[in-house]
């Protein structure tokens, strides 16, 4: 089997060093530190509360750590606002589907690629040639997404009259299409039957063999222990074990974690 | 006059301006803690303090103090109507929304006292004669007096409202957390429409003190308004020592500058001010905490 | 911007400009000028209110600058006209940048305060400062219009270039809209965390929209003073500053065909309500109340963009 554990180095494509960060007077993150490699899936696991979304919302800059650093390919991005971060290379989605309602499908995908196009107010006011072309492609790329995603019947529906099933996956292809080096996916599988996870799990998988390095911060143990290549574990904020999945399984201090003592 | 006894005049009488101001503040956070609305409509219930007790005093000739609670009754009730009405009927429940529908009431009860009183300035008698007290050298209307005794009384009143009655407590709670409030059983919209209610009453006593000193008329209550919100913001928008605070600041600085710079532009210095205060510090002098940056 | 743009371009077009032949009384054209300066700002307004989600309480602030400015360096001064405009395109620039860039920042509506105060004090320096612009009493003999020898001194004249340019912003707006910009701009106006994390740098895009919105108002307001050739405070209060935010809303936030109804049906209204002398203040706050109580989403939504389609389509390829 393949090693899979984190390499110091420049290998690594994310790192996180003692990163803290307080929220409404919680210590959501307590000096955290883990790395990851590219080409995998990463899976974030850990009880309610234990600061898995703060996590992702540390990494994409919405809210900076108040100590620690991140770095994302040996660059440190703690101070970056989330529209540089997006811009260098990780997308992610929300844990609710943030997508944008007053848009149609392909729309919110067609903005996925913003950070990878570059028409501005005078190209989009005079509508010159070099925009329409760019625009053409931006179609063009939008529909070949969705089609991956098997969201092409649905491209001019509006984002919000898809299923929840289709919604989320509709998120992942807004995400895919800024084409990013590390894709967050928050709780992707929250609301959604079994047959739909499953089918979740073989797309996540699909991407991951495309190349993509994948973080799943997930609570469906099912999925988790089905395609994560290797785990960590968060509890009140610090990381209490990583490892292979069936290791993670059996460690004691995780199972403690879940069930309390 | 030397120049400190002169500052000290301006002081005073930039006190007795930034007691009214303060009373309208609190006006305006009274009703945006409960709601999160800005009512653009505080100026007018204001401007029809003044005009309801010209209206019982001086035409129906009632004496003062049935004329000043008739007046204020008159007045709360416009506020709950506010809200019960075109507030409380609004198809959309969004802020935006709801602040220009107060805006529209605003106009709308401009218009009408157009219509009822007329476009001539109108003025009621100070409440105890004109003849200023002197004190320290600086000669103050009895006027004044009457505006700060009423306003230190209605800011006692209001505090032991809201720390020591159970509505009042329940008020705090709703502009803490709604969703908190309601899950604890406290009638929300009950609290919303005592708000409107109580700014409505507010707005009335500062009108009613005001108008002897600076006359009124169907439009003043554009101006007062946005000085009042001015002085909100000034102070810590929602909190009613920001109000305070805020509201005798503004007044005593518009009364210095007026005297010792230029009167023309004394009114541009609260909107000074206030953009002063949204580019350094938008929470306000006594707003705690950073305001968030997205 | 898509086929049924083109078509209600066409239609919108060849309505304005029929128009006159069919109009006999001069007042007539005057109110479709004034309209047509209208629609201009109201452009600008809902570009920040529907693809920023900001509102301004100051944009009469802005027409004011504009009037006021190019009255002041054609008139006192003497410079030419055209050039004069552009220059007071950018001044208005930098102090709306100069506003944005603090109060945008901020969570919150802190810009609606903002604007609110810099129409105050802008006015006031208006009636104020009257050895530069006339006072109360207002500013006269502002020059007309002119390209070369060709003079527009008369309300028939000017409407085809007050149209023509006003089209000519609806246009470009469209353009706007349906394009890449367009789309981060619709993104942010919906979700601002999404849209960041989206790769869109929603900061620089709400200054950007907020500067656009300011500039255009001034445009309005240059063209205004040099066609009416006097202006007074009077126009620029913040009662202005509302009755145009109401126009963005009674045509419905967002919606640039609905803006351009609503900024010629409420030109008109007051028109009416001078009929009703002294109840027209109460009138039209009536009226908004009852507009904003029971139309919140503006009084024209059948008349949307492309964008906004409902039902599933065929997918149309290219434009």
């Amino acid at each position: 089997m393949e090693d899979v554990r984190p390499k110091k180095g420049k290998q690594e494509i994310l790192e996180t060093q003692e990163v803290s960060l307080r929220f409404g007077g919680v210590e959501a993150l307590n000096g955290l530190s883990f790395s990851i490699s590219p080409h995998q899936i990463v899976a974030i696991i850990g009880p309610n509360g234990a600061g898995k979304t703060t996590l992702l919302n540390a990494i994409t800059g919405v809210h900076s750590p108040d100590s620690g650093e991140i770095f994302f390919r040996g660059m440190s991005i703690s101070k970056l606002k989330p529209f540089q971060i997006a811009a260098l290379g990780i997308n992610r989605t929300f844990q609710q589907a943030q997508l944008f309602a007053n848009m149609t499908v392909v729309e919110n995908v067609m903005v996925g690629m913003h950070p990878k196009t570059k028409s501005g107010f005078l190209g989009g006011v005079l509508h010159l040639p070099g925009e329409r072309r760019e625009e053409d492609r931006i179609r063009e790329k939008a529909e070949a997404l969705l089609d991956f995603f098997g969201l092409l019947p649905r491209a001019t529906w509006m984002a919000t009259y898809i299923s929840i099933a289709e919604q989320k996956r509709l998120e992942i292809c807004r995400a895919m299409a800024g084409e990013p080096q590390l894709l967050l996916l928050d709780e992707p599988a929250a609301g959604l039957n079994i047959r739909e996870t499953e089918g979740l799990g073989d797309l996540i998988v699909k991407l991951k063999e495309r190349g993509q390095t994948i973080i799943l911060v997930e609570h469906n143990m099912h999925l988790v222990m089905s395609i994560a290549d290797w785990l960590i574990v968060l509890h009140h904020g610090s990381k209490i074990g990583e490892g292979r999945p069936e290791e993670m399984q059996k460690d004691r201090r995780v199972v403690e974690a879940y069930l309390g003592t | 006059m030397t120049l400190s006894l002169q500052i000290f005049q301006f002081l005073l009488s930039g006190l007795t301006t930034g007691s009214t101001y303060a009373l309208i503040a609190i006006g305006f956070s009274l009703i945006h803690n409960a709601t999160g609305i800005v009512n653009f409509a505080q100026g007018e219930f204001v401007m029809l303090g003044g005009m309801f007790m010209i209206t019982f005093h001086s035409f129906f000739k009632l004496p003062m103090l049935p004329s000043f609670f008739l007046t204020i009754s008159c007045v709360a009730a416009v506020g709950l109507l506010l809200e019960r009405g075109p507030i409380r009927q609004s198809r959309s429940k969004e802020i935006l929304i709801l602040v220009m529908i107060t805006i529209g009431a605003s106009i709308s009860i401009k218009g009408l006292s157009m219509i009822l009183w007329g476009k001539n300035p109108m003025t009621l008698p100070p409440f105890s004669g004109e003849t200023p007290f002197v004190i320290l050298g600086a000669a103050i209307m009895p006027q004044s007096i009457w505006i700060f005794g009423i306003t230190i009384s209605v800011v006692f009143a209001l505090n032991s409202f809201f720390k020591g009655t159970l509505t009042g407590k329940a008020m705090r709670a709703v502009a803490a957390s709604r969703r908190s409030a309601v899950l604890t059983g406290i009638p929300v919209n009950r609290m919303i429409l005592l708000s409107f209610t109580l700014s409505g009453a507010l707005g009335a006593v500062a009108g009613i003190i005001l108008t002897p000193i600076t006359t009124t008329s169907y439009d003043v209550g554009v101006m007062l308004g946005l000085k009042g919100f001015s002085a909100a913001i000034l102070g810590g928008y929602g909190s009613m020592p920001g109000a305070i605070v805020g509201g005798l600041l503004l007044g005593v600085s518009e009364s210095l500058a007026a005297g010792l710079i230029s009167s023309e532009y004394k009114d541009a210095l609260a909107f000074l001010a206030l953009l002063a205060v949204l580019f350094f510090k938008p929470s306000g002098i006594l707003g705690r905490g950073r305001v968030r940056r997205v | 911007m898509g086929k049924r743009n083109k078509i209600y371009l066409l239609i919108y077009g060849a309505i304005i400009f029929t128009l006159p032949a069919l109009l006999r009384n001069n007042y007539h054209l005057m109110v479709l000028n004034v309209a047509a300066l209208n629609i201009v700002i109201i452009i600008g307004l809902n570009l920040l209110m529907g693809y920023a989600g900001q509102i301004s309480l100051g944009h009469a602030a802005f027409f004011g600058l504009g009037a006021y400015l190019s009255a002041i360096f054609t008139t006192t001064y003497g410079l030419p006209i055209w050039p004069t405009m552009l220059l007071v395109l950018i001044i208005t620039a930098m102090v709306a940048y100069a506003i944005g860039i603090p109060t945008l920042k901020l969570e919150g509506h802190y810009l609606v305060m903002a604007t609110l105060g810099f129409n105050v004090i802008i006015y006031i320096i208006m009636i104020q400062l009257d050895t530069v612009t006339g006072g109360p009493s207002g500013f006269a003999g502002i020059p007309r219009l002119r390209i070369g020898g060709f003079v527009f001194d008369s309300d028939r004249k000017i409407y085809y270039l007050l149209w023509t340019v006003s089209s000519g912003v609806l246009l470009l707006s469209l353009n706007l809209i349906h394009s890449r910009v367009g789309r981060a701009m619709a993104a942010l106006s919906h979700n601002e965390t999404a849209a960041c994390c989206t790769g869109i740098d929603t900061q620089a895009y709400k200054v950007k929209i907020f500067v656009i919105s300011a500039t255009l108002a001034s445009l309005a307001g240059s063209l205004y003073a040099h066609y009416i050739t006097f202006i007074s405070p009077g126009s620029f209060s913040i009662f202005f500053s509302i009755q145009v935010v109401t126009m963005v809303i009674v045509g419905g936030i967002g919606s640039l065909w609905g803006g351009a109804f609503g900024a010629i049906l409420l030109t008109i209204l007051p028109e009416f309500l001078h009929a009703v002398r002294e109840y027209n203040v109460l009138a039209y706050g009536l009226i908004l109340m009852v507009v904003l109580i029971f139309f919140p989403q503006g009084l024209f939504p059948g008349i949307t963009q492309v964008l906004k389609k409902r039902e599933p389509l065929i997918l149309e390829k290219g434009n």
